[in-house]
């Protein structure tokens, strides 16, 4: 059953009274009963798990913020979905903006926080225009505000516009960022909830995560604990790009094989081709070759097979894909997103870069791979967050799983068909 | 004094309240002066640090830290074209080609009859309609050769 997009496909799905017709804030009234302590203790004996990358048990991180005895505590969504190959949060922020707006409500109450931004990617004008209206809407309805529904409790709310910064999706930068400063991160301890954003208790939270607290607090802990993997339970948004047949946001419980995703729900590979490689969470996160395809898309099992879960991007590629290229176009992205505060990221992912230049163009040297390897161990564990990881550990992967393809690059460059234009 | 205009300092105003520091309004402030001025001149940083009371060098410092803002005059149309992976596979390099060819546009540069600005974005969430781009802020993708520029001839 669908709990994130449900309702979506209506053409309204966005208004408010659409939403209300559809059982809305009924959690947020439910929620507003119950005491702050009780709603965390809900929240940690549903399991629930961070969306945003990491899968941190949301209950726990609420647990250490509300233990701080400082005041005020700030309540951040993490909006800025910057993960190439991750479109997830996108239709809640679109389209069904007001579950965003009753969970971080719930969760307000919860941590006791009077105030919340929503960090949204400058990427996503439309959805600042939707976020903004519908904000104003539950305001005017009393869903927000000094007395949320005569309640006594007090919860405002804003929509902080990024401006093209990948880095800013990492939790410090990002509170970096609404400070009105360069978005670096930071070096932890203290973590953020307990200095966070303008050096208070700070709790930050993907989209994604926040949206499950309506139907949490809904259905309860037991029920929710049931869905899926009982480790990591609940339903998640996979999205799906690349040489599949239907490409797409897809919401299916924790714990569905890769290889359902793929063929049971995104209609196999496009044209009839085979599949070469899928990368499971993001781009960030380690390639799987086409053998790894019964795992179970969870926190829990996905790094058994050798990768990590991510932000629950799938990627996948044919027998027509250039893997240098890729690996090379990954490269660019990390070497342009560099904060530049660590010098093993900074300067690696440019090397990086240039080697796989080099060797995509037929430029390559004898010892070439061995020196990607070289620098990206050099990278991985010497940077302040795990950016400079991300790309080293791409680099390592590729290579791992297609090496051949990499050494044949060397003896005279890329035999591969560039890729054509989209054909309609 | 002031270099904004009465609806500009309406929106600052607003702007203020949402926040504790005044810093932390730098941001959305500079959006406001990037719509003002047209980009983020020496002018407009100026009067962003003015309007807030930082130091000019602080706003500029976090101002260059961000790719979105307009760091150099632009022209009528900024075109935003995706390259990442999900989207060079479906062929977003060739894109960057035909718009050279049509429209004199190099990316980071502009077109010589000042009409279009064209960037190379990173991954903008439109992955499973790739290749995809940004004309100002309207989303468009499923890019095709001739789909393109229909797309752009109506940006004038
Ligand atoms: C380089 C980097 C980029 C990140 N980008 C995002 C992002 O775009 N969205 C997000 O929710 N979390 C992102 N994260 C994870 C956040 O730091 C943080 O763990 C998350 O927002 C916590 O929310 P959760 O517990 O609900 O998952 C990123 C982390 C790193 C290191
Ligand atoms: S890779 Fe182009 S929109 Fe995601």
């Amino acid at each position: 059953m669908e709990y994130l997009l449900r309702n979506i496909d209506s053409p309204n799905s966005a208004e408010i009274t659409e939403y209300e017709k559809a059982g809305g804030y009924e959690g947020l009234k439910k929620a507003l009963k119950i005491d702050p302590k009780d709603l965390i203790e809900l929240v940690k004996k549903s399991g629930l798990r961070g969306r945003g990358g990491a899968g941190f048990p949301t209950g726990m991180k609420w647990m250490f913020a509300s233990a701080d005895p400082k005041f005020p505590k700030y309540l951040v969504c993490n909006a800025d979905e910057g993960e190439p190959g991750t479109f997830k949060d996108r239709p809640i922020l679109e389209k069904n903006p007001h579950l965003l707006i009753e969970g971080m409500a719930i969760s307000a109450h919860a941590l006791k926080s009077e105030k919340g931004y929503i960090y949204l990617r400058g990427e996503y004008p439309y959805a600042k225009t939707v976020l903004e209206k519908a904000i104003a809407q539950a305001y005017k309805r009393g869903y927000l505000g000094a007395d949320i529904l005569g309640s006594g409790i007090k919860f405002d709310l804003s929509v902080h516009q990024g401006a093209g910064a990948y880095i800013c999706g990492e939790e410090t930068a990002l509170i970096d960022s609404i400070e009105g400063r360069r978005g670096q991160p930071r070096i932890k301890p203290p973590f953020p909830v307990s200095v966070g954003l303008f050096g208070k208790p700070t709790i930050v939270n993907n989209v994604e995560t926040l949206s499950n607290l309506p139907f949490i607090v809904e259905v309860g802990a037991e029920a929710y604990s049931k869905i899926g993997n009982p480790e990591c339970p609940g339903n998640k948004l996979f999205c799906i790009s690349g040489h599949v047949a239907k490409p797409g946001v897809y919401e299916l419980p924790m714990g569905t094989t890769l290889r359902d995703i793929i063929y049971g729900h995104a209609g196999g590979i496009k044209n009839g081709k085979a599949l070469k490689a899928v990368i499971p969470g993001g781009i960030s996160t380690p390639v799987f070759p086409p053998d790894k395809l019964d795992c179970p898309m969870d926190f829990v099992s996905v790094p058994k097979f050798g990768s990590m879960l991510g932000s629950g991007a799938v990627i996948v590629f044919d027998e027509t894909t250039c893997l240098v290229r890729v690996t090379w176009r990954a490269l660019k992205f990390f070497e342009h997103e560099s904060c530049g505060k660590c010098t093993p990221c900074r300067e690696g992912t440019g090397w990086l870069r240039t080697v796989l230049e080099r060797i995509e163009n037929g430029q390559g040297r004898p010892g070439d791979v061995e020196l990607l390897e070289d620098i990206s161990k050099n990278i991985a564990g010497k940077t302040l967050c795990p950016l400079g990881d991300g790309a080293a550990s791409v680099v390592m992967n590729f290579i791992k799983h297609f090496r051949g393809e990499f050494e044949g690059h060397l003896k005279g460059g890329c035999t591969f068909n560039a890729p054509e234009f989209r054909q309609a | 004094m002031s270099f904004f205009s009465d609806k500009a300092l309406k929106e600052l105003d607003e702007i203020k309240k949402r926040y504790p520091t005044r810093r932390a309004a730098a941001l959305p402030a500079l959006y406001v002066a990037q719509k003002e001025f047209g980009w983020l001149s020496p002018e407009a940083i100026d009067a962003v640090a003015r309007h807030l009371t930082l130091p000019p060098a602080v706003v500029k410092g976090t101002a260059t830290f961000y790719s979105m803002y307009k760091h150099r005059q632009v022209g009528r149309h900024l075109i935003q074209v995706c390259t990442n992976v999900s989207c060079m596979i479906f062929g977003a390099e060739n894109l960057l080609g035909l718009l050279e060819e049509k429209y004199g546009v190099t990316p980071g540069g502009t077109s010589p009859d000042g009409r279009f600005s064209l960037v190379i974005m990173e991954c903008i969430g439109a992955c499973d309609k790739a290749p995809a781009m940004l004309v100002d802020e309207d989303f468009h993708s499923d890019l095709t050769r001739n789909g393109i520029i229909n797309i752009l001839e109506s940006y004038k």
